[in-house]
């Protein structure tokens, strides 16, 4: 291992991918979920991004300046539609359900194969305006075994049938994406495997269980695990949107933690009660009661994964944090939790007011920040 | 904790890269040059102690003062030849015979390289997959070093961190073997780790121990209890399992000997060879031929177990 200096990233970054200027026209599937409402916050940052369009089949989550939302559900047709109509050139879905928690089996399954074909079907096509796919997967398609290698490069793909109906599905996603690949070489796929994301504002089964007064583990073991931060996630869906970056990367944070080291960083006590044999007999009962571990965490808590980061920091991608950092940051943000509870009010979606902003000619568009919390305080970067 | 700085975010760059906006519609040429590969390892994280590997040094130093030392320095009373055939710096595998039921011989070896080289590395030794699924190995094996013998896991550590990797090609059929068959190498696999030093353009170090067969001689395995106790073998020796789990450590005061040999440099061969079947088995060969005479050669002369 290398502590990096300046000059050498220096060089580093000149061999980077190029950048794309043609991202001009973007679709952000899932705009409602987490990912979609940051991603879109994000674009509109950059001014030459002319057109940002979010579909989901819920109301935005997020609020949000010039993206323009349309409620539609997976519908192949409409979502064509939509994409010839508006000549999207971009199209960065984000919808994929990663966890068990935040969506029943059945509803996940529709969402993550169903979906993932629709999206693609809308893209296809000989005279479709899309040159490029951006797709997040998840580190959940390698799964987590005992003879897995201690670091998963893209390459390796999964040494074992999937586990859990949710891996399944996300296993299911990605081979059609790669077939879409395949079969239109004039668009640029991209594919992200996310690594579990931690920070302040996701809802992941990690964040969840590290904000329980103690955390759990599996008795006599302590798993590698490695995290990745939200806005780094973030960061690498906008990196693929303005660089050339065909093909599978991982995104996860530099470094891989023992679970103690990292509940350690929380100063939360560790609290080994799961027992190694029969720990889905123990979790069955436990889920009545409302505590529920997703299926897909059992591996983890056990074996742990770890990915190789370095094709993604090929293309000249940096990370902002760590993985110690990203646990760190989470840290920070429960010791406010207390302070600061009840201080916010949650955006909801208004049709009509988001409307008026956007279109009434007695709004005043050419003063930045006129809309509170939604106003970027970033450089639009000029590329 | 650092702060975010702009220059680590994709965001920066974009401005950076306007010159080389020309090349924009060109294919993605990624670059993967071997110093490239390294120079985008982690780096390091000073406050950590625990590596991304698992090993943990505070639980090393606690294992190395509160057992190793007395093992190492009065109990087996180690004694060391040709500690320069270990490289001090870039990859290198050591290749090693195997003895002993919970066995001693990979805690004196990386010891002895504490000990008496004048580089002294961090030794990663390769186990089986079995232990990260047995709860408490699980958990201690990767502390102290351990890592899963996976030629992923191997290549990264030779070829990518540079790193010394311990390797038993005999794997369980030498720790397994009864008393009677001491000293005797059993078959090293089908060359795997040869293909991996090849692959990583490492050096290959045979070395030799002799002691640890008589440290904790196995009389019998017991199949049935192996199946009970889910464990990959149940062995019979003067403690275990007489003592419960402790008479593990019940190792009789043998004396050791570690002999390093001369290195065989794999770098000129290319990493094309890995693929030569041939090659692999015929350097798999020589590798244990030269075990097994030096192996022979020191029982020749030792006069004692216990004295040396």
């Amino acid at each position: 291992m290398r502590v990096e200096g300046d000059d050498e990233s220096e060089a580093l970054a000149q061999r980077a991918a190029p950048p794309d200027e043609g991202t001009r026209r973007v679709l952000v599937t899932g705009l409602s979920t987490y990912w979609g409402g940051r991603l879109a916050e994000a674009l509109e940052g950059f001014e030459h991004v002319e057109a940002i369009i979010g579909v989901d089949r819920e109301a935005p989550t997020r609020e949000l300046e010039r993206t323009e939302f349309v409620k539609v559900s997976n519908q192949h047709s409409l979502i064509q539609r939509i994409v010839r109509a508006a000549e999207i050139d971009t199209v960065i879905d984000t919808r994929l359900v990663v966890s068990s928690l935040t969506a029943p089996p059945r509803l996940a399954h529709e969402n993550n194969v169903i979906g993932t074909l629709n999206i693609l079907a809308a893209c296809t096509g000989p005279d479709s305006p899309v040159r490029k796919f951006i797709f997040k997967s998840s580190g959940h398609c390698y799964g987590a075994e005992q003879d897995d290698p201690a670091f998963f490069t893209e390459e390796m793909g999964r040494p074992h049938p999937p586990r859990t109906a949710l891996e399944r599905d996300i296993l299911e996603a990605e081979a059609s994406v790669t077939e879409f690949a395949e079969k239109t070489p004039a668009v640029d796929v991209t594919i992200l495997r996310c690594a579990n994301v931690l920070g302040p504002d996701v809802d992941t089964a990690f964040t969840r269980m590290f904000a329980l007064p103690a955390v759990p583990m599996v008795l006599g073991f302590d798993p590698r695990i490695q995290f990745v931060h939200e806005d780094d996630v973030v960061h690498a869906l906008e990196h693929a949107a303005f660089h050339r970056v065909p093909g599978t990367y991982n995104v996860a944070g530099d470094g891989v933690l023992a679970l103690s080291e990292a509940i350690g960083l929380l100063a939360k006590p560790p609290l080994p009660l799961l027992p190694p044999w029969g720990t889905g007999l123990l979790l069955a009962p436990l889920k009545r009661l409302g505590l529920r571990m997703p299926d897909e965490m059992l591996g983890l808590l056990r074996f742990g994964r770890g990915l190789d980061n370095r094709r993604l920091k090929e293309t000249g991608f940096h990370y902002a944090f760590t993985t110690r950092e990203a646990v760190l940051r989470l840290a920070e943000h429960f010791r406010l939790v207390p302070v600061m509870r009840g201080g916010e009010q949650a955006y909801t979606y208004e049709r009509e007011v988001e409307e008026f902003l956007r279109w009434s000619p007695h709004v005043r568009r050419d003063q930045p920040g006129d809309r509170g919390g939604a106003s970027t305080d970033r450089e639009p970067t000029p590329i | 904790m650092a702060p975010v700085s702009p220059e680590r975010t994709s965001l920066a760059r974009a401005a950076e890269a306007e010159l080389a906006a020309e090349q924009a519609r060109l294919p993605a040429v990624p670059d993967r040059t071997p110093e490239r590969r390294r120079a985008d390892l982690p780096a390091i994280e000073p406050e950590r102690t625990i590596d991304d590997w698992g090993r943990s040094e505070w639980m090393e130093s606690l294992m190395d003062r509160g057992l190793l030392d007395f093992f190492y320095h009065y109990w087996f009373r180690v004694e060391v030849e040709g500690i320069e055939n270990v490289p001090s710096d870039g990859g290198a595998l050591l290749v090693s015979n195997h003895a002993g039921a919970l066995p001693p011989d990979a805690a004196m070896i990386s010891k002895a390289i504490r000990e008496e080289h004048p580089n002294p590395r961090p030794l990663y030794l390769t186990v089986e997959h079995f232990f990260k699924g047995y709860p408490g190995f699980s958990m201690l094996i990767p502390k102290l070093g351990g890592v899963a013998a996976h030629p992923a896991n191997v290549h990264r550590l030779l070829y990518d961190e540079e790193q010394l990797v311990l390797v038993f090609p005999e794997g369980r059929k030498g720790s397994e073997k009864l008393y009677r068959d001491r000293y005797r190498l059993r078959r090293f696999g089908r060359g795997g780790f040869v293909e991996a030093a090849i692959r990583a353009e490492a050096k290959l170090v045979p070395l030799c121990v002799v002691g640890a067969e008589e440290a904790m001689p196995t009389f019998a395995q017991i199949d049935v209890l192996r199946r009970l106790t889910g464990l990959i073998y149940f062995p019979i020796t003067p403690t275990f399992p007489w003592l419960g789990p402790l008479g593990m450590l019940g190792y009789l005061p043998a004396k050791f000997k570690i002999r390093f040999l001369e290195p065989i440099d794999t770098s000129e061969l290319g990493p094309d060879a890995a693929e030569d079947k041939a090659l692999v088995q015929i350097l798999a060969q020589e590798t244990r031929a030269r075990i097994q005479e030096n192996l022979h050669e020191m029982l020749a002369r030792r006069r004692s177990v216990w004295r040396g």
